[in-house]
């Protein structure tokens, strides 16, 4: 099982998000400028400022040649994971929907946060599933601690949109009560495209695997699930 | 002859509107062998005689510091110091300011002072692992003090979080002395292999000199000697004209830069690299070529620029931001230019090493000027001061804020503290950095007293950044001696052992007798606190002329302390851990009202004198705290500081969420005897006791929890005084013996609501 992580000129969290994969399967950066993305199993956008964000966050990256390919790796099936910029990337690549707004304070915010699963049965929480959880927490309502940071991330989608991806199942995770700082929409925290390849989510789970670093392991959950997804869809 | 000269020469009185004196004006003619210098000649030397990039009030001063010792193994002279932390690994760490910029714009003057701190760091070889700031501002009544505060953090935030370098913690006052000239230090620290640091001494004739980075415009001209090396005037709270002496940062472009840099280092392809910071590429190049004894020719016409129609001047002092100056061996220069097309960094050779010991500046090859390096940058004359200490009191009172005594009930008393602006919560202010990318943050902002950040051999390295500058206006000596002393107990309370010190000592106009003083007794108590401690000084700033139309600042010399922990999982944490521990103080208790935050609320006029330290019983009352935390015998450990005995159980309280009953037994301690007060009558009551007890301050001790056994242990090395449990929700503090009796009572969600008043300035 092999992650990429792509690297532009301003990521900040490529490292981290390296470490974080490299935890559960073997894990390479895969430069901007790269289109071949290495045989990667899964590909990880990860967090930061990819080109500055000067435009838009996100608005450059998506024409990247390493994006050109992530986008064909995406329509073929193959499972992508955005963190925070990564996710507003996704979302700029259209493979994810709606958009990712400055946040209702207006300032760039950093808390450690819970987050309700919303479905566990998606290639990106299957391992939170009930049973699972290392808390063993109520199997109605899972939650995860996770730390966001950012200033763009409240998740917002027209309406329409939004009823669609609710009445799909796209809403993967949710900001727990008094949890949403930036004012998305529903909540939202992460969402997934129709097809269940493609996941974005703001905060960061790269930065939950390490109980020294940061008081929670809760992150590794979602690489966990990917290479488990990886691993039944080598077997089926 | 050079190309300006055949045309009208500057004269002394341009000498004298560029910041030169006279005297030195003359001084310049002689080093240029008896002739006037031209304009380029002129502009150049102004700035690297200014006091900015000569110290030439400080740097006598500064040679009496302690600067090696057995970690050292880069000390000031270079861009960054650096200790050896183990593991093969070394910190660079540096200190700087970015006060008057700031003051004139708070978002770009912040965020560009982060910048260039982290230029210094990347210049020695060192990836930047962690920011923390220090600022000071006017009373957080005044709008102009919460404009600035939020344009600067702002500005903090934007650059840090944009590069990928935690903000891991910092310190921020309110007094009304810093009203016109608020103070903004950035310290940065970077890890790089033992063996790859890399010096900016330019060497070996023949070889290229070569600017990358962004290109060079008209933005900062003159910044070093305009802005840093002047009083702001009243007039400059609007500041407009000096707007454009402010530069404009860009962290995408200084990402780039880094990662850039460090990558030609890897490769091994530099001979020596040195940032762009204060006067641009003339004392980038100065410096470069005066540390490796060599001259220097620079053709400008061969530096890229936005802007097509600048001055050769210009180009040489422009401070522009991000850009990085380097030596390369002629070989490697297609090599170096590679790396910056991948990076996406502009690149260009534009001169190259000499023998000569010239600083010669040609335009397509014609000479412009001509300079000894040494007259340059090393020959600026140097200052006597002249110390006086003032025969009345500096500063006025501070206002009273509070409408309390020193005979309200100490709930009262508390909860004011507890809610001040410089004693409140910096929750609102560090929610808005990133503190941990690059996955390094095991303690952040408001988990223990220093910032802990793991290493990869299992070790972590702690630091912390500290200064009270009202303390040290009312005693400079023992005022610098607690800062210093204050930033060994953080480290001591996460269980780390000093390495060395940075510092920024920001100053008033050292030309007044009164901040001389100020001045002198500091770094005489800098040098003392230092060698006690065995943390000497590898690198620092000074920042002077910290005087706008209302007076001079209050002396503040900011100090940074790296420190090294053995175990990352053993970092001491500040709040309390576990019910039914034993609370206790350790160490010396000799806590005075004298220049306290309460005394500062009740507007008590500063004291002449603070009560003498006993620097060896700190530090022995240190090491011991440290060792049970690193032997992993404590469950939380803080140092009493501002606000006392009362504010740290406070706030032990709430960083760990439990309660706690404390008994404070009869006559805990008779406060330190002070110095008579400057005028007696205008004095109240002496305080009662009690009122002492709970928020005297003072050097040395801590507030520690944990098992009866490990507090006895603890016992066997330094003082100690059990004085209650954790546990419930409610902090009561009781008075002990003949005078028993509940002395106040809260519940954490009171402290809390209190302790969030900051939040208020941001709402």
């Amino acid at each position: 099982m092999k992650f990429g992580v792509l690297q532009f000129p301003g990521s900040c969290d490529e490292v981290d998000a390296l470490h974080a994969a490299g935890k559960v399967g073997e894990a390479q950066l895969i430069w901007h400028r790269d289109r071949d993305l290495g045989g990667a199993d899964a590909i990880v956008v990860p967090g930061g400022f990819s080109y500055g964000d000067y435009l838009r966050a996100g608005a450059i990256a998506r024409f990247s040649p390493a994006m050109e390919s992530v986008i064909e790796f995406a329509h073929e099936g193959g499972l992508v994971l955005g963190i925070c910029n990564g996710f507003q990337v996704l979302c700029e690549a259209r493979l994810l929907p709606g958009a990712l707004l400055a946040n209702t304070n207006l300032r760039f915010t950093s808390r450690l946060l819970e987050l309700d699963v919303v479905r566990t049965d998606t290639a990106f929480t299957r391992a939170c599933a009930p049973g699972v959880a290392p808390d063993g927490a109520d199997a109605g309502q899972l939650t995860l601690r996770i730390p966001a940071k950012h200033a763009w991330g409240r998740y917002y989608a027209d309406a329409e949109t939004l009823a669609a991806i609710e009445g799909a199942g796209q809403v993967v995770l949710r900001y727990a009560p008094g949890q949403n700082f930036n004012g998305s929409l529903h909540d939202i925290a992460g969402v997934r495209n129709e097809r269940g390849n493609v996941f974005g989510l703001m905060p960061h789970p790269e930065h939950a695997v390490d109980e020294l670093i940061g008081g929670s392991c809760d992150g590794l959950k979602i690489f966990e699930s990917m290479r488990s997804a990886i691993e039944a869809a080598a077997l089926a | 002859m050079t190309r300006t000269q055949g045309t009208t020469l500057p004269t002394v009185e341009d000498a004298l509107a560029l910041g030169l004196t006279r005297a030195e004006y003359e001084l310049v003619c002689e080093k240029q062998g008896g002739r006037a210098p031209n304009l380029l000649e002129l502009a150049m030397y102004s700035l690297l005689w200014s006091e900015h990039c000569a110290y030439k009030h400080s740097r006598k001063l500064l040679r009496t510091l302690p600067t090696e010792g057995e970690h050292v193994v880069m000390g000031p002279g270079e861009n960054a110091g650096a200790v050896d932390v183990g593991g093969g690994l070394v910190c660079a760490f540096k200190v700087e300011s970015h006060n008057h910029p700031s003051a004139v714009e708070p978002f770009q003057g912040a965020a560009t002072g982060v910048g260039g701190i982290l230029r210094d760091i990347f210049a020695v070889g060192a990836r930047p692992i962690a920011v923390l700031d220090s600022l000071r501002f006017g009373e957080s009544s005044s709008p102009r003090s919460r404009y600035l505060l939020d344009g600067a953090v702002a500005g903090i935030g934007h650059y840090g979080n944009s590069i990928g370098v935690p903000t891991v913690g910092g310190e921020v006052y309110f007094e009304a002395p810093y009203e016109h000239n608020c103070l903004v230090n950035v310290m940065a620290l970077g890890l790089a292999a033992r063996g790859r640091l890399v010096r900016s001494a330019a060497s070996g004739p023949g070889n290229a000199l070569v600017l990358f980075g962004a290109s060079t415009g008209r933005d900062g001209i003159g910044g070093a000697s305009v802005l840093a090396s002047a009083e702001l005037g009243a007039q400059d709270d609007g500041a407009q004209d000096k707007r454009p002496t402010v530069q404009v940062g860009d962290p995408f472009e200084e990402k780039k830069l880094m990662e850039c840099s460090l990558e030609l280092l890897d490769r091994g392809l530099l001979v020596a690299l040195q940032d762009l910071g204060a006067a641009g590429l003339t004392s980038s190049a100065g410096e470069m070529a005066s540390k490796g004894g060599v001259g220097l020719d620079i053709d400008v016409a061969k530096v890229p620029l936005r802007e097509p129609d600048m001055e050769p001047f210009e180009v040489m002092v422009s401070e522009s931001q991000e850009r990085m100056l380097c030596v390369v061996e002629p070989a490697n220069v297609e090599a170096v230019m590679e790396l910056c097309q991948k990076w996406e960094v502009g690149g260009a050779a534009i001169g190259e090493v000499t023998a000569g010991g010239q600083l010669r500046v040609l335009l397509d090859g014609q000479l412009l000027g001509e300079m000894p390096v040494a007259a340059l940058v090393d020959e600026c004359p140097l200052y006597d001061l002249d110390p006086r200490k003032p025969e009345k009191p500096i500063y006025p009172p501070p206002p009273a804020t509070a409408e309390l005594s020193y005979a309200s009930p100490p709930r009262e008393l508390l909860l004011a503290l507890l809610s001040s602006s410089n004693l409140c919560s910096r929750r609102a202010l560090f929610e808005q950095y990133d503190s941990i990318v690059q996955s390094r943050t095991v303690r952040g902002p408001e988990q223990a007293d220093a910032a802990v950040l793991a290493l990869a051999d299992s070790s972590a390295l702690a630091v912390s950044i500290d200064c009270n500058g009202r303390r040290v206006a009312a005693d400079p000596y023992t005022g610098t001696v607690a800062a210093v002393l204050e930033c060994a107990a953080n480290l001591a309370c996460v269980g780390a052992e000093p390495l060395g010190t940075t510092n920024n000592l920001n100053f008033a106009n050292p030309e007044k007798p009164h901040v001389a003083w100020q001045m002198t007794e500091s770094v005489r108590g800098l040098g003392d606190a230092c060698r006690a401690l065995r943390a000497p000084i590898v690198g620092g700033n000074v920042s002077l002329y910290n005087e706008g139309a209302t007076g001079p600042i209050y002396p503040t010399p900011v100090i940074g302390m790296v420190g090294r922990l053995p175990d990352a999982r053993r970092a001491g944490r500040t709040g309390f851990a576990h019910p039914g521990d034993e609370i206790a103080l350790a160490g010396p208790l000799r806590h005075s009202l004298a220049a306290s935050e309460l005394a500062k609320l009740l507007g008590e006029p500063l004291p002449d004198g603070l009560p003498e330290i006993d620097i060896d019983a700190v530090v022995a009352a240190q090491l011991a705290v440290g060792e049970a935390v690193r032997a992993g015998a404590l469950s939380s450990a803080h140092d009493v500081a501002e606000g006392g005995v009362a504010l740290a159980l406070a706030e032990c309280c709430l960083s760990g969420g439990l309660g706690a009953q404390v008994e404070l037994p009869e006559g805990l301690w008779e406060p330190a005897p002070l110095p008579p007060p400057p005028d007696p009558a205008s004095r109240d009551a002496v305080p009662p006791l009690l009122t002492a007890a709970l928020f005297g301050e003072g050097s040395g001790s801590f507030l520690v929890s944990g098992e009866a056994a490990a507090v006895r242990a603890l016992g066997e090395r330094v003082a100690v005084l059990t004085i209650g449990r954790v546990g419930d929700d409610v902090l009561s503090i009781n008075e002990g013996g003949a005078l028993a009796g509940t002395t106040l009572t809260l519940t954490l969600d009171e402290l809390a609501q209190a302790y969030a008043a900051l939040g208020e300035l941001f709402s």
